[in-house]
């Protein structure tokens, strides 16, 4: 179907839907309420590969009570609603399903209080991520996730998705950087989760809303622990004749009891691609380079820098370089956080894998991920948070070949197979969405699945909210309900 | 077979031992048994299974059954020169993740409920459900590990955990001032403990040698400090509070205190007043438990919203 065709396709106006139209624009404002065929195709993606979404209308709420009459004439109607920040995720978790409303939190994007005694930041969920820690600069403080698409995605977009980023190796991800939430349930009703004292009463519901991609609620509000910035920062850049080599190396560090803020890996082909993208100067002769980055006080940092670059040389690294000022510093981490866009220069598109492999198990899965690309004839690259055994290998592809999509998604299932054979998890920070749903069953049991269902029944009994999402077809009947919930013949 | 979906005899007795029926409840070494209401009498009491399942150091996670006790887990660390969040207080390591109190080094260490990877837990129903994964970082489903940790027991019984370690820090040491502990809390980059009792403070100081040396020599030049062999003694009860408020709040409610600070805990005489839930949140968490308990079976009488 032609780009065309598909805006044509969303174009089916109903009477009923006109009066459900005309309630949400009256509650927000004509501005603020689209349904054009191009906002709903516009919305109707996300980052991912996924084409398969349908919005219906799309709203622009900018305080929590709009949040809460959106959710109150949705359910009146029998609609679902989807939350939305940038529209960054990989997974698939934003792509609007069975046309429901869409609520873009965007222009919620206030940073509402700065409590530096409490180590807090209240924020709405539009606020972008890179904004807050430009924010907190002066304060000596930052927000300690910093996924790579951080320039631009928001933090609720994080809560959801529980983001991650090279620096959470020492530091952990979203869920540990988030104190309370307010929420606003599918029925409309306003829950305040978590609290700024350590233990707060009750269930943990916030650290279940975390990461459950927007299938609980809509988060309002979002009180987030601020990081104090460390006083000494030393990043190292290590090169190796194999990426065995450099994944040893990991896990050799790791080994030694050193837990470095970050702790990146790159292949030759990214490296070479980030090189003449950003011109950082990454050594493009190495089979593999190793970033590592150790922070803290003075003498702790030189020590563990110390022993890091042993470590090395003693697993085979040929090169190991510190940065020398805070702008080649600079330079090295713009590289690796903008290496995606670095890709468009050899394919047009790219298919980015997210797996988490024990860190042992580093060197033998990337051999293993490689031989499935030679195989399916793909050129994979791999760049990734080593330190975690996050792995994220890249497949590239021209989706305009024949059967190409096709190719690069049973190589994708082999590569999340090898992952779960190596006693790993299906994804480390991007999510399931739509993207892994039907591999959920091959890390738990139809019991299993049906507990996280329940998890999900206690917060939307009616499962309106992101319906069709993380768990399988058949764990969730109310999901598939609430996806036939959509008046025949409305919204395409 | 996936890492996941092993579910060994031990775990797989310890279900039968639950059962689908019947009122049951839950022990470990009883250390924190009166919190959260009283159990109902007459109900009939199990343990979890204790013991190591697996430890691998290189990658600084362990698995062991419920309960085992977090002195035997912590021994068993020892060797490796790692440690957990959990806190050592006599307990089983099932009890310390069924409770969520973190360890008084907080600061330090983290908080119990960071500390979680996988879980295994027996239903109402009788059955052996995992949840969360076994490696350091994962957003793979719904975070059923996180419910479970200080649920108490009403939503299953915790059987066995994947619990991420860390290394211990080469050097410790406490420390004795009459210093504002404030000052402290802004002047110290990483502190794991800082206690206070209205008049003096106690700081433990944590890392490599020559880090903790220069904390210390820090501290020294803002006031006088003293080495000490270890913190200050901790009343009964056990507050939670957001950090700063210890600076405003009436000392004549607590008694005699001691306060966390940048944590937000308070050890004091007397009991916190009640905290209660929203309306909206009282909601989800009756649901939660009709949800995973529908016949109250599990620990009754420990309740953590309205049920009956």
């Amino acid at each position: 179907m032609s780009f065309i065709d598909k805006i044509k396709n969303l174009i089916k106006p109903s009477v009923f839907e006109d009066v459900f139209v005309a309630e949400l624009v009256a509650a927000l404002s004509p501005e603020r309420v689209r349904f054009d065929a191009t906002e709903r195709f516009l919305h109707s993606h996300d980052s991912s590969v996924f084409d398969e979404g349908n919005a219906g209308p799309i709203c622009f709420p900018i305080t929590t009570r709009e949040v809460q009459t959106i959710m109150r004439i949705s359910e009146k109607h029998g609609r679902s609603i989807v939350a939305r920040g940038a529209g960054t995720g990989l997974a698939g978790g934003a792509i609007p399903l069975g046309a429901p409303v869409v609520v873009v939190m965007t222009k919620m994007n206030k940073i509402l209080e700065i409590d530096i005694d409490n180590r807090v930041a209240w924020v709405e969920p539009g606020v972008i991520n890179l904004d807050l820690s430009r924010y907190l600069q002066p304060f000596g403080f930052h927000f300690a996730p910093d996924p790579s698409s951080q320039q631009v995605c928001t933090i609720g977009g994080n809560v959801a998705n529980n983001s991650g980023g090279p620096h959470c190796l020492a530091y952990g991800v979203t869920d540990a950087h988030v104190l309370a939430l307010e929420i606003v349930l599918p029925d409309g009703e306003v829950a305040t989760i978590g609290g700024l004292d350590p233990e707060p009463v009750g269930f943990d519901l916030r650290g279940a809303f975390i990461g459950s991609e927007g299938t609980l609620g809509i988060a309002t509000k979002i009180a987030v622990r601020i990081t104090k910035n460390p006083p000494t920062v030393r990043t190292l850049l290590l090169s190796f004749s194999s990426m065995r080599a450099a994944a040893e190396t990991v896990s050799a560090v790791i080994a030694a009891g050193i837990v470095p803020a970050a702790m990146e890996v790159m292949d030759q082909r990214i490296t070479i691609a980030v090189e003449s993208f950003v011109g950082a100067g990454y050594p493009t002769d190495a089979a593999a380079v190793l970033l590592v980055e150790v922070e803290g006080l003075v003498d702790g940092v030189q020590i563990d820098a110390s022993n890091i670059r042993e470590i090395g040389f003693k697993h085979g690294a040929t090169d190991v370089r510190v940065a020398e000022t805070d702008n080649e510093r600079e330079l090295l981490w713009k590289g690796r956080k903008t290496a995606f866009g670095a890709i468009a220069q050899i394919a047009p598109d790219y298919y980015l894998h997210d797996t988490v492999v024990p860190r042992s198990a580093l060197a033998d899965v990337l051999e293993k991920v490689n031989e499935v690309a030679e195989r399916y004839d793909l050129i994979v690259m791999n760049v990734f948070h080593a330190g975690d055994g996050n792995l994220h290998p890249l497949l590239l592809f021209d989706a305009r070949e024949e059967g190409m999509l096709e190719k690069v998604h049973a190589a994708g299932a082999e590569i999340m197979r090898i992952s779960l054979d190596a006693g790993g998890v299906l994804s480390g920070e991007h999510g399931i969405g739509i993207e892994k749903q039907a591999y959920m069953d091959e890390l738990f049991t139809t019991e299993d699945l049906n507990h996280q269902n329940r998890l999900r029944y206690a917060f939307d009994p009616q499962c309106r909210s992101n319906p069709g999402k993380i768990l399988p077809a058949g764990h969730s009947c109310a999901d598939i309900q609430s996806l036939k919930n959509v008046p025949q013949g409305v919204w395409g | 077979m996936k890492a996941t979906l092993k579910i060994d005899t031990v775990l797989n007795r310890f279900a039968e031992a639950v059962g689908p029926s019947l009122p049951i409840a839950i022990e470990g070494n009883r250390t924190r048994w009166g919190l959260n209401g009283l159990l109902k009498p007459g109900t009939s009491v199990i343990s979890a299974p204790s013991g190591l399942v697996e430890y691998k150091p290189e990658e600084m996670i362990v698995t062991v059954r419920a309960g085992t006790t977090v002195q035997e887990l912590d021994t068993c660390l020892a060797d490796h020169r790692q440690r957990t969040s959990l806190p050592d207080r006599g307990g089983t390591v099932g009890g310390a993740i069924a409770v969520g109190h973190n360890d008084l080094h907080k600061l330090g260490k983290g908080s119990v409920r960071d500390a979680v990877l996988q879980l295994r837990y027996v239903s109402a129903e009788g059955k052996v459900i995992t949840c969360g994964g076994p490696v350091v970082k994962n957003v793979t489903g719904f975070n059923l590990h996180k419910l479970m940790v200080g649920s108490f027991g009403t939503l299953g019984f915790i059987a066995e955990v994947t619990l991420r370690t860390n290394p211990t820090p080469l050097r410790q040491l406490w420390i004795q001032t009459s210093m504002d502990p404030k000052i402290i809390f802004d002047t110290l980059q990483r502190p794991s403990a800082i206690l206070w009792d209205g008049t003096t403070t106690w700081v433990h100081l944590e890392g490599h040698p020559p880090d903790v040396d220069a904390q210390y020599a820090l501290l020294t030049k803002s006031g006088k400090v003293y080495e000490s062999e270890t913190g200050p003694s901790l009343p009964a009860h056990r507050w939670s509070i957001p950090p700063v408020d210890i600076f405003s709040l009436e000392k004549t409610l607590m008694g005699r205190f001691v306060a966390s600070i940048g944590v937000g805990t308070v050890w004091a005489e007397q009991p916190q007043e009640e905290r209660k839930l929203d309306r909206a949140t009282l909601t989800i968490t009756e649901r939660m438990k009709k949800q995973f308990d529908p016949t109250s079976r599990l620990n009754p009488g420990r309740n953590l919203g309205n049920w009956s």
